[in-house]
């Protein structure tokens, strides 16, 4: 299978959320489908202390031709996939420029500082309005509602894996990700997934005029 | 994860450089391998008991680094491929051993692999285990990219059975803990036998018993020698040492590890390719010394781009002043200069910075407008994420109740900490409760000294605590000195039934092993009585019983208590997902701000579970966080918080 063309090599993706989200495997997830489609990937994940709350970030170099840094330089990102709407802005901060393409999912999750009172979370107005300032285009899907609408709200990490194969930045299509899920679980989760991935997808033609 | 031995040569996935490694001691046919938990290392040992009995080897989470190594020299004497697994700060605690061990040699191939953590993102420290290979007088490898980390890994074995001594391998976060495409070798069949020989004399390293003795040390340290110089003479044609770049390079970029994969990125952002040669050392120590000198021959500067301590840029420097008569003076740039932080994690823009500097080539990531902008924004609409215990952790109730203990009447106490998830106790997520935090098993020998100084006038409660894989781990010999000193302590037992800050790997309190074996729990409530301490065992999530116990153990000022809070980890595959309560907030009851406890739920006890309705001014419970644990019920003075027991 050869590697179709990418948009830029390295393709820079990062997909953020904060720990217990389930980003690290909605990364794997990309990583494996782009693999099967031939591409080099290199995936670097910073986790190890993010199960407790923190922000977790894996940034994802895709190319035709060689492995990458795991980390992606400063500035340099081309699509950011956040599964909670302030990492979206915290990821822009450093690695965002103003061609950068922007997902992102509605439902905050506080952080302790909000919880006790000693931090304001912004609006979700304000939010969206500074990710439009910070960048070329953004998608806001309500990803977690979704997932709840499917029984569980995990599922908001494959909903954003569905939603970024629905901007087709990547060559990310939908029998690809049935393959990857094939080898990783029963039929039955597939099926459960691939609803998800769906649901994605839809989030963002919906929103493609 | 794959089955890694299932996959066929040939095959190219998406490996982690840890699950690589693992598949490298596979290709190499590893017979044992042994590990203590830590991150960034910990699916090494993982991968390979996961495929242990289809590929016939025997694999052990140890009770510690030490004896991990000890257990895996011992195949090793036996004739058999062995490996030890650890973080960098196990390496400390292997130390000991690892010294002997290097003096006297291996016989079956042996490799110590380390995952390392420059920056700490993991880790209460950024210390790292190089210069233990100088100082110790063996062999380090350091893998520059995923598909290196299996290929030295396996490569490691046989450079180990050709001098006999150990290798070191080491690792870095950005490798263990990143993936890329890896194309995989061949597995052998491999049924060596195990046995140990020791019928011949002292001097006979194959078939001699295994000692290190006063009188054979001059013997066994000067062979010792010897193989490290033929180290460096097959390093000096190792194929892991790359050179990119022109034949006269301006300047000459020497790294390794990790910093390999920045070093060439920032040469191709730069566009810099054909004044910057980049000399990757898979061979970190010894040096490979004509490889070097050919390199630093060709040019007239030298930046040297590593993490952590300027452990390569010493040694060239040094090796350079060696053959200074032959090559001249070189500039150096690297962390004595300042061109490379001596802090932190390196990554592309730290050297994009470095050679741009050097250069003098220009370099704006983006525009100063867009980076202002940004910066301006993230401030208020980023608010940082403080770590936090997990909602339904048992460490939050037991910090909530070993805190409002020692802050009843007139009682002064502390406590001290030790490495796990409960290290958090020394943060406002905990309560602020730790007022000690070192290496595993610290807290209880810190205890056992605080213990003491009551004799001496400090009057005041001495608490630690310890998880229960680190109870194994280090603080039994604590325990014991503070027992048998009569030391005044209580030692609190955070026992949440694995090593769950690594991903619950099994310990010996439990049942069942790494490879899923029925093995006997050893017992810490009856280690502890056996001991001679006064022990209880209570749930956290109880929360008023367990303030009597902890207040009576504070009380009773004769000699060693243990108390024993045993609540599963809210994370642990047996419990996740499983609600023991629905929780509610009863918004009649709940008087907010009118109420005088201030919020005492959101504001102090801060579960994430837990929300703050600015609006209506009163407390509720986000259900998609909430795992129903029910202690924010027993806190809430006002009795609002209200839990229905799942069915």
């Amino acid at each position: 299978m050869s590697p179709a063309m990418l948009s830029n090599d390295p393709y820079n993706l990062i997909i953020t959320g904060v720990g217990g989200q389930g980003n690290v495997l909605a990364s794997r997830m990309v990583g494996d489908m782009l693999l099967q489609s031939g591409f080099f990937v290199t995936i670097g994940e910073t986790f190890g202390a993010s199960q407790r709350g923190g922000s977790v970030m894996s940034h994802m170099r895709i190319s035709a031709g060689s492995y990458f840094s795991p980390q992606i330089p400063r500035g340099m990102a081309h699509m950011v996939v956040s599964l909670e709407p302030t990492e979206a802005i915290r990821v822009l901060k450093d690695y965002g420029n103003s061609q950068v393409k922007v997902i992102s999912n509605t439902r905050p999750i506080h952080s302790i500082g909000v919880i006790s009172g000693e931090q304001a979370y912004p609006s979700e107005k304000d939010i969206k309005k500074w990710a439009e300032e910070l960048s070329q285009q953004v998608w806001f899907i309500n990803a977690t509602d979704g997932a709840m609408r499917l029984g569980n709200p995990i599922f908001g990490n494959i909903i954003a894996v569905g939603a970024l194969s629905g901007t087709g930045v990547l060559p990310l299509d939908r029998e690809t990700f049935r393959n990857v899920l094939l080898k990783k679980m029963t039929p039955e989760r597939v099926e459960q997934n691939m609803a998800a991935f769906d649901m994605g997808v839809s989030m963002i033609d919906s929103q493609t005029i | 994860m794959e089955n890694l031995a299932e996959e066929k040569k040939g095959t190219t996935l998406l490996m982690m450089g840890n699950d690589a490694i693992a598949r490298g001691a596979m290709e190499a046919g590893v017979r044992v391998a042994a590990g203590y938990p830590g991150t960034p290392s910990s699916e090494i040992i993982e991968d390979l008991a996961s495929v242990s009995k289809q590929l016939n080897m025997y694999v052990e989470w140890s009770v510690n680094e030490k004896v991990a190594l000890e257990v895996a020299a011992s195949a090793s004497y036996a004739g058999l491929r062995s490996m030890a697994v650890m973080k960098q700060v196990g390496v400390n605690v292997a130390s000991d051993f690892l010294l002997h061990l290097a003096q006297y040699g291996t016989r079956g191939g042996m490799v110590l692999v380390t995952c390392e953590d420059p920056g700490a993102l993991s880790s209460t420290n950024e210390g790292e285990s190089r210069p233990y290979s100088k100082m110790m007088e063996f062999p380090l490898i350091e893998p520059g990219n995923f598909q290196e980390a299996k290929d030295m890994t396996k490569w490691a074995f046989q450079l180990s059975e050709e001098i006999r001594n150990i290798v070191m391998v080491r690792s870095v976060t950005r490798l263990s803990h990143a993936s890329s495409n890896v194309v995989l070798g061949e597995l052998p069949e491999i049924n060596t036998q195990p046995e140990f020989r020791y019928h011949s004399n002292l001097m006979d390293t194959m078939e001699g018993p295994i000692i290190n003795l006063p009188g054979t040390v001059s013997f066994l340290h000067r062979s010792q020698q010897e193989k490290l110089k033929r180290v460096a003479e097959i390093y000096d044609e190792c194929s892991f040492n790359v050179y990119t770049g022109p034949d006269r390079p301006e300047l000459l970029l020497i790294t390794s590890s990790a910093c390999n994969l920045y070093s060439r990125e920032a040469i191709q952002i730069l566009g810099v390719q054909e004044r910057v040669g980049i000399l990757k050392l898979g061979t970190t120590w010894p040096l490979p010394p004509k490889l070097l000198e050919k390199h630093l021959a060709s040019t007239e500067n030298v930046l040297v781009v590593e993490e952590v301590l300027p452990f390569m840029e010493d040694n060239i420097k040094a090796f350079t002043a060696s053959i200074g008569v032959r090559i001249g003076v070189k500039r150096f740039y690297g962390k004595a200069d300042g061109t490379i932080p001596m802090v932190g994690e390196s990554n592309p823009d730290v050297v994009l910075n470095a050679l741009s500097k050097i250069l003098s080539v220009k370099y704006e990531h983006v525009s100063t407008d867009y980076s202002k902008k940004a910066a301006e924004i993230a401030e208020k609409g980023a608010p940082p994420r403080a770590l936090t215990f997990c909602p339904g952790c048992p460490h939050r109730a037991s910090f909530w109740t070993i805190h409002t203990t020692l802050a009843l009447g007139d009682r002064e106490g502390f406590v001290c900490g030790d490495i796990g998830c409960y290290s958090l106790g020394a943060i406002s997520s905990g309560f602020d409760t730790l007022k000690t935090l070192h290496s595993m098993g610290s807290g209880t020998g810190l205890a056992s000294g605080f213990g003491k100084l009551g004799n001496l006038g400090l009057n005041k409660t001495v608490f630690s605590v310890c998880g229960d894989s680190t109870f194994y781990h280090a603080v039994m010999p604590s325990l014991v000195n503070a027992i048998h000193n009569r030391a005044d302590l209580t030692l609190i037992v955070l026992d949440n039934s694995g090593t769950a800050m690594t991903g619950f790997q099994a310990h010996p309190g439990l049942e069942v092993n790494a490879t899923g074996d029925n093995v006997p729990a050893v017992d810490i409530p009856a280690i502890c009585r056996a001991m001679g301490a006064k022990v209880s065992v209570c749930d956290p999530f109880e929360i008023e019983k367990t303030q009597t116990v902890l207040l009576k153990a504070a009380d009773d000022r004769e000699g060693v208590k243990v108390v024993v809070l045993r609540q599963i980890c809210a994370l642990s595959p047996e419990k996740k997902g499983k609600k023991l309560y629905d929780m509610s907030v009863d918004e009649d009851i709940c008087i907010g701000e009118n109420c005088g406890c201030n919020r005492l739920c959101t504001r102090i006890f801060k579960c994430p579970g837990l929300i703050w309705d600015n609006e209506k001014k009163k407390a509720g419970i986000d259900e998609v966080i909430c795992t129903g644990c029910g202690v924010c019920a027993s806190i809430c003075p006002s009795g609002a918080i209200k839990k229905k027991e799942v069915k």
